[in-house]
């Protein structure tokens, strides 16, 4: 089988187990749901189906035993009990691991597939007394009487490139009774004109059987556009009725069959959103383009308005115009709401949960919230590591909650809301809450706090994001290494993101993390130092204030500002960087916050805001402190991006070190 | 179908012979390389043309602060940001200063397997030369004043003797990559 249309199985594959998971998830939370079972009676058939046709049969017929005791409810309904649930959960991962494993380990996990279907055939008893009147038969639909079909099968010419072979259909459809199939071979054009990867055949199939329209259908669920006519024929077994004339007994079921198959995957009950598939390459490629588009559209508009030409004005004016729509729909194209990453969550949640002796919910807010994917992507690590806290340590044991007057089941809240330029992410726990007395003998073990001060709140809380930092008294396979919250910050600055906790003791802790929208391109403040320009990320930006020479030498030296009362320090970026010349007599410093703490920034003059395509320095600048990427400027020089965080901590070791 | 093959027959051998000459005209290429001369401070310097990318109009260059007094910072090369290099400070000499002649080398260096674009400064590019492997010679051990690494061969050609650079070894990104420490000194080429 070619590679390709593996991998595109496999990506099919992938969306139908995360399909199953999150309806087995939701029919927890409302066992009975009949909806519900049919959303994951429906995953797991469509997946044996395609797995059966990729040549992965262990799978498939795993899948099928799983199936049929989904099948039983289905028809029969009852409620799913919380068992069944958490093994369909891990026959899901049995099934991943087999769609996904190399030829060595196939053995183990067929094994663990033998078990696991004996485990759901111990359910089945169970799931059949739920029912009411249907039998308990390997052919799950009323058993009716046997009755004929006829059946016209025309794949398109293409089908043989969508991986659809007819030989296993008719295979299929030979399990369902007896059946006679006749090739019709008319279309098959002569021998100097044939492409033999184009389907030129035709088939009618006569089929006595008594499972009913529905399951001949089934077999043709992945013929995708082919054309196909199913005819029930009376019993008597004479010639094929008239297209479009049915079966009085099938009545009710026919109503609601068109008479051409629907595509496969449309599902009933679902939107149908066109949609293609793009590597990601292509679009950072587009994003790329698109940046280096937004330069030169910045150049052109300065020169532009340079020159006293009315339609040279007007021109740069409406490409500025379609440059700006370009850009943010370029952009949005790599948008992904974070719903699909939650979702992943309150499976993890439901596992710890179980691990630990938890109840605990998972509520999210804002799924359709968008973020770039490369976000979402870099995202999802430390996002898990703070649920496991919020579980491992936020979350009490049920004894515990219900002594302390609190509901048996802990929550975990996610929500994600659009600010401005940022999406601000929030996990919140109504758990014990962050010990602060823990938390502060910690920090004097760990010499993070000098002797005999006490920190502010919000800087103590802080404190759990430093390297090796846990209060937790034992350590679990979850958590209490350590290594959880600082990992976590770091990789939130990494994204440019900036993380922040709030607790209140006996009633919950919510960790905030705010991101930006887009790695691509950032709104920044551009300040002139010499002659050279720089870009301050103006998220980080709260004001700009004049420093005249008075002020400066009134502070004896010390690079200190008085802000409406509040003593900020400043950062001279022209002895930083050392610049040479003398500076203006009126200097700006620009006020930036960053984790809490308040620095200001001295450059000659701020020139305004700038929207910034990041472009990297590359690998020769790895090792420049202060600066995290470039851009290019309209009149075509580049700029340097700072990174205000790593400016604040090399002074602040030099300060020491002196 | 043996009518078929028939047919295909010629073509095949058609493109073999085709790519017989390819590779014939390669290895003809790999005798006499060519190379691209240029000045600093008056002496006269070559490097591999394959490893040019095109040669640049002198350009506002952007400094990035904390890097040693050789990297004079970076371009904007159609878009990407390229650093440049000030070959004359690399090798010791006085600092470049801006004439009608001075010009930006792209050069294209492989490091760690990794292809990345740097900008060479020169104060003046000369020609397009091809010279034959015998009118190369083995860097002599003293006397050039530069590191022996930095230097391929003596390149000699109606009596100009040029110094031919491997420019793979000039711009490795540990010579690149060092920064100033903390007090600000620039840190000395090791070369120089």
């Amino acid at each position: 089988m070619n590679d390709h249309y593996r991998r595109i199985f496999r990506e099919e594959a992938s969306e139908l187990l995360i399909e199953l998971e999150t309806a087995l998830l939701d029919l927890e939370q409302s066992p009975s749901d009949i909806d519900l079972i049919g959303r994951v009676f429906r995953a797991l058939h469509t997946l044996k189906g395609s797995s059966a046709m990729f040549g992965y049969e262990e799978a498939a017929a795993f899948t099928h035993e799983i199936e049929t005791v989904f099948e039983l409810f289905r028809e029969g309904g009852g409620a799913v009990g919380k068992e069944l649930i958490g093994l369909t959960l891990q026959a899901r991962d049995l099934i991943m691991a087999m769609l996904t494993a190399s030829g060595e380990s196939t053995g183990d996990l067929a094994d663990r597939a033998r078990q696991m279907v004996a485990s759901f055939q111990m359910q089945v008893p169970v799931a059949a007394t739920a029912m009411s009147s249907t039998p308990t038969a390997s052919h799950p639909l009323p058993a009716a009487v046997p009755a004929a079909f006829h059946i016209r099968y025309q794949p398109g010419e293409e089908t043989f490139r969508s991986g659809v072979n007819p030989v296993t259909l008719f295979n299929e459809l030979h399990l369902l009774g007896e059946c006679r199939v006749t090739v019709i071979t008319d279309a098959v054009p002569p021998l100097e004109e044939l492409d033999p990867s184009r389907c030129h055949l035709a088939w009618e199939i006569h089929l006595v059987t008594d499972a009913g329209i529905d399951a001949i259908r089934d077999v043709f669920i992945f013929a995708g556009d082919d054309e196909l006519e199913i005819t029930p024929v009376e019993a008597t077994g004479e010639a094929a009725k008239e297209n479009g004339n049915r079966l009085s007994g099938n009545s009710q079921e026919a109503a609601a069959d068109s008479v051409v198959a629907e595509p496969a995957g449309m599902e009933p009950g679902r939107e149908a959103i066109s949609s293609i598939r793009i590597p990601a390459e292509k679009l950072d490629t587009l994003v790329n383009l698109v940046g280096e588009l937004v330069t030169v559209q910045a150049r052109l508009s300065q020169t532009a308005a340079g020159r006293d030409d009315a339609e040279l004005v007007a021109l740069a004016e409406e490409v500025e115009r379609l440059t700006g729509e370009l850009r943010d729909s370029a952009l949005g194209i790599r948008m992904l709401p974070i719903g699909s990453t939650f979702n992943r969550f309150r499976r993890l949640v439901h596992d710890l949960a179980t691990e630990l002796g938890k109840e605990v919910d998972i509520t999210c807010h804002g799924d359709e919230t968008e973020l770039d994917k490369t976000v979402i992507e870099l995202l999802t690590d430390p996002l898990i590591h703070l649920i496991r806290n919020c579980i491992d340590h936020g979350i009490e044991s049920p004894e515990v909650r219900v002594a302390a007057g609190k509901p048996r089941q802990g929550t975990v809240h996610l929500s994600a809301v659009h600010s401005g330029e940022s999406v601000i992410i929030t996990i919140a726990d109504d758990g014990a809450g962050i010990d602060r007395q823990a938390v502060h003998e910690r920090g004097l073990q760990k010499g993070l706090i000098p002797h005999g001060v006490e920190l502010p709140d919000r800087e103590l809380l802080n404190l759990i994001f430093s390297p090796g930092f846990s209060t937790s008294q034992e350590i679990t396979s979850i958590s209490g290494r350590g290594v959880g919250m600082d990992v976590v910050k770091r990789g939130v600055d990494a994204l440019r993101g900036n993380i922040s906790v709030a607790s209140e003791q006996g009633k919950g802790t919510a960790v905030t993390i705010r991101m930006p929208l887009t790695l691509a391109i950032i709104e920044s403040l551009l300040v002139q130092i010499g002659t050279d320009c720089y870009m301050l990320p103006l998220s980080l930006v709260e004001e700009c204030l004049e420093l005249t020479g008075n002020d400066a030498a009134r502070a004896n030296g010390r690079h200190l500002i008085n802000v409406r009362g509040q003593i900020i320090p400043y950062i001279r970026l022209r002895d930083r960087f050392g610049v040479c010349g003398a500076p203006p007599a009126i200097e700006q410093v620009v006020v930036t916050e960053l984790d809490g703490k308040r620095v200001g920034f001295a450059v000659d003059h701020v020139i305004g805001g700038h929207q910034t395509v990041i472009k990297s320095l590359g690998k020769v600048f790895r090792n420049v402190i202060g600066v995290s990427g470039a851009t290019i400027l309209g009149d075509g020089t580049v700029a340097l991006i700072l990174d205000i965080a790593e400016l604040v901590q090399a002074e602040e070791q030099a300060e020491w070190a002196a | 179908m043996g009518g078929l093959i028939q047919a295909l027959l010629p073509g095949r051998v058609a493109r073999t012979r085709v790519k017989g000459e390819l590779t014939m005209s390669n290895e003809a290429a790999a005798e006499n390389i060519q190379y691209l001369t240029f000045t600093l401070s008056e002496e006269v310097f070559a490097m591999d043309i394959d490893k040019v990318r095109e040669v640049l109009d002198f350009t506002a260059i952007t400094r990035v602060p904390g890097t040693p007094e050789f990297m004079r910072g970076v371009i904007n090369l159609r878009g990407s940001v390229v650093p440049v290099v000030d070959m004359r400070q690399k090798f010791g000499m006085q600092a470049t200063e801006q004439g009608v002649n001075t010009c930006i080398i792209i050069v294209e260096v492989t490091v760690d397997g990794e292809t990345t674009l740097l900008g060479a400064m020169a104060d003046s590019v000369r020609e397009v030369l091809e010279l034959e492997p015998g009118s190369i010679e083995p860097p002599p051990r003293i006397g050039t004043r530069l590191n022996i690494e930095f230097i391929r061969g003596m390149g000699k050609r109606d009596e100009q003797i040029m110094m031919i650079l491997d420019i793979d070894k000039v711009f490795s990104f540990s010579e690149l990559a060092a920064t100033r420490g903390m007090d600000g000194e620039p840190r000395i080429a090791s070369n120089a």
